[in-house]
Parts: C-alpha cells; sequence; structure tokens
C-alpha cells in the first residue's frame, strides 16, 4: 500500500511566474524520462524481479520519484499561479488553457500526453536494470538541459536537488545489478 | 504558516531526507551494520520531529489522531507552502 504525507520531499521555492519555463518543466511531468514514467516503470517492475535487495530498491526508488513528480507539478503550479489568460496565450500556452485551463497535466515540454510506451517491464532481471540506470542517466541529462535553460535561483536550486538523485539511483540500481548476477550465477 | 512551524516543517524534510538515503544504501548492503546504526538514530529523530510537528501544528497524514472537527484537510497542501 501507499500512504500519502503533507509535506514535499525537498522545498519549492520560485521568485516569480514564469511561463516559459514552466513548459518546459512538463519535459519531467510527463515526458518520456519524467519523474511518472520513472516512477510507473520501478512500481511495475517489481512483481518478477528475482532477490529482496532488487525488490527492495525497486520499491523504495519507485517511490521517490512519485514525491519527485510532486515537487515538479509544485514548480509548475507555483511558476503559473495567478496568471492572466491572455499572459498565458502570449507565452504560448494558449492551447494548453483551451484544453485544460491552468490544470497540471502529464504531457511533455512540447505537448506530447504521456504514454506507457515510454517504459518497459521485462521478465528479464538484466534487461531490467539496465533499462533503469539509462533512464537515469537520461533524467539527469534532462535536469542539466534545464538547470541550462533556468533564471530563476530557487528553480535551479530544487533541479540541482533532483538531479543529483538520478545519480544515487543510477549507484543503487548498479548495486542491484551486481546481486541479481551473482544471485543467477549461483542459481546457474 | 509561522515561523517555526516552518523551521519544524524543514527540520523534517532533511530527516526524511537522511534516513531515506540510509534506507536505499541498505537495501543493497544489508550487513553494513555501522551504516545501519546511523539509520536508527536518524530514524529515532524524525519519529521525534514527526510526533512534535503533528501534536502542535496538526496532521501529515490520514493515519494520526485528529482533534475534532478532523484536522486533515486544514493544514497547508505541499503545493501552497511558501518556503
Amino acid at each position: 500500500m501507499w500512504r500519502y504525507e503533507k509535506i514535499l520531499q525537498y522545498p519549492v521555492r520560485v521568485s516569480r511566474t514564469d511561463l516559459s519555463l514552466a513548459k518546459l518543466l512538463s519535459a519531467q511531468y510527463g515526458g518520456p524520462d519524467s519523474e511518472l514514467s520513472a516512477g510507473l516503470r520501478y512500481l511495475t517492475q517489481r512483481y518478477v524481479i528475482p532477490t529482496d535487495e532488487a525488490k527492495a530498491i525497486l520499491t523504495d526508488i519507485g517511490t521517490e520519484e512519485l514525491a519527485h513528480w510532486e515537487i515538479i507539478g509544485t514548480l509548475i503550479y507555483k511558476l503559473t499561479e495567478g496568471v492572466p489568460v491572455q499572459r498565458l496565450r502570449r507565452a504560448g500556452l494558449g492551447a494548453d488553457y483551451a484544453q485544460h485551463g491552468r490544470a497540471i497535466y502529464p504531457s511533455d515540454a512540447t505537448g506530447v500526453p504521456w504514454t506507457a510506451s515510454y517504459i518497459q517491464a521485462h521478465e528479464d532481471p538484466i534487461a531490467t536494470l539496465h533499462e533503469n540506470m539509462a533512464a537515469e542517466q537520461k533524467a539527469r541529462a534532462t535536469y542539466e538541459n534545464l538547470i541550462d535553460l533556468s533564471n530563476d535561483a530557487g528553480v535551479i536550486d530544487t533541479l540541482t536537488f533532483l538531479r543529483k538523485r538520478e545519480v544515487v539511483h543510477f549507484q543503487r540500481f548498479g548495486e542491484a545489478l551486481n546481486i541479481v548476477r551473482d544471485y543467477l550465477d549461483n542459481e546457474g | 504558516m509561522t515561523r517555526e512551524e516552518l523551521r519544524l516543517l524543514r527540520e523534517i524534510q532533511a530527516l526524511e531526507f537522511t534516513v531515506l538515503e540510509f534506507a536505499l544504501y541498505l537495501d543493497t548492503h544489508l550487513d553494513d551494520q555501522a551504516a545501519l546504526e546511523e539509520y536508527n538514530d536518524y530514524a529515532q529523530q524524525l519519529r521525534e520531529a514527526r510526533m512534535e510537528y503533528q501534536d502542535r501544528y496538526g496532521p501529515l497524514h490520514i493515519m494520526h489522531p485528529s482533534d475534532y472537527p478532523w484536522e486533515y484537510p486544514e493544514s497547508p497542501w505541499p503545493w501552497q507552502i511558501e518556503y
């Protein structure tokens, strides 16, 4: 089961509303290498993975990704909060407003809706853990691009935290891969 | 949200992060006794900080006892807090 806790994993501070930055951050809310993809990918891979260590790491990293998804949602919310409709339109968010108003919707930075085809679940644990390590690197690279595109100190601080988490997760998945390899060698 | 409430909330965030970071490490290092001892120490600090916050400012989750009327919806939602 999951239990919601009414607290962000990391504080979110923005200096002012910034519509184009909000749109770019959608990359990590509903894009291919987004926090949503990461969370659902790991949590759905848990059932058939061998070794208790791998089950634990998929569960706990998958759960942390949902907390990151909430951080990105909060960034987008704060960057767009209370902005008049005509300003949204001038910033290129007219189509988003037409379809969603100011609601936050899981699509990527170009407006393409999130799809499960971004993720894979495979019984082969070596394939699975390599996919996850690649996913963490792609998310790290996406955060670096978003940091390059940002000029708000608060946003950069939060994105820097999230970037570092991708590096730690990559490390943990690599360790899980070694544990699973040892297990498979001893099984065979 | 008062400064004191925010200070305690930030302390919980820091402790939760520390505990999570140790937990992820321990998931792949089951027999690192020194790390486990640190984990237990921080987990205890986190339990106390959470208890103090919730007793003073209301529940962080729906499994915490509430005064009347039901308090959970009233405290600020995470995306509304000004840090």
